[in-house]
């Protein structure tokens, strides 16, 4: 199952409501391509929703990691938002829970970005 | 029940990493694992596979993959090989150094390592050969063991 992408604005914020996997491949290019295309429109506050995100392998996370990068480079700020247990668990174990800014609340991650 | 033993030949490609996770998935739920062991022991082989295919065989089309499954009443074993030149696991770097941390890549090892219950990588100038191993809950060879 390939992943899907659609973004949306609130208060300022782009969410990127994502499904399906992360993997090496298609799911990692469609995240990267997302990230970028933003970035480059100027829209530098992101959420990324993986609330229906149901699988990430090492390359998916390696994206996440380049994602949140790549945006902070650019004085951009990306947060996750709405992990699944699987997702919640690979970023534990690899360390990155921390790393990220993690929302679990829509309304409470859009607030969080600064003004 | 006795020992049953499969393995394939495969094309260096993505469709193969993705083949591979299917039939680990597919694999572990008939040995009876649980969900989340399902999911840990695909993406270990999902993982070995990615490695096989991209660092091993680069994409090579003259080069295979061979996947195996044994299922003993103890474990399962998996054991993956490719015909790259050969892995030295001990220049791998730790994905969890603060240096690293924040790396793209160099992730997929230690995911393995931490799905699987033993973890030998046998690297040589023909190759690497994966050989991964989940212990089955409840096996019949744990029975025999406990103390009387």
């Amino acid at each position: 199952m390939s992943m899907k992408s659609s973004t949306r604005q609130v208060d300022g914020v782009t969410i990127v409501d994502l499904s399906g996997r992360i993997t090496l491949g298609e799911g990692s290019v469609v995240l990267r391509d997302t990230v970028r295309d933003l970035l480059s429109k100027g829209q530098k506050k992101i959420l990324l929703n993986l609330g229906d995100v149901n699988y990430i392998d090492s390359s998916g996370i390696g994206e996440l990691v380049s994602a949140f990068t790549t945006a902070k480079n650019q004085g951009g700020e990306l947060k996750l938002l709405n992990l699944t247990k699987k997702v919640h668990d690979l970023l534990q174990i690899t360390k990155l829970y921390t790393v990220f800014d993690v929302k679990e609340d829509e309304a409470a991650g859009v607030k969080s970005f600064s003004k | 029940m006795s020992a049953d033993r499969v393995s394939y030949t495969l094309d260096s490609t993505l469709e193969t990493v993705n083949n591979a996770e299917e039939t680990a998935s597919r694999m572990a739920a008939e040995a009876g694992f649980d969900d989340e062991e399902v999911m840990k022991i695909s993406m270990a082989v999902r993982e070995a596979a990615v490695n096989a295919v991209l660092h091993g065989n680069a994409y090579d089309p003259n080069k295979k993959v061979t996947l195996a499954f044994e299922r003993t009443p103890r474990d399962l074993v998996i054991v993956i090989r490719d015909q790259g030149k050969g892995l030295d696991a001990s220049k791998i770097p730790d994905p969890l150094a603060p240096d690293n941390l924040m790396k793209t890549s160099g992730r997929g090892i230690f995911l393995i390592r931490s799905f699987m219950d033993v973890v030998e990588i046998h690297p040589s100038h023909t190759g690497t050969e994966f050989r991964m191993i989940k212990h089955v809950p409840g096996n019949a060879a744990d029975s025999k063991e406990a103390p009387q």
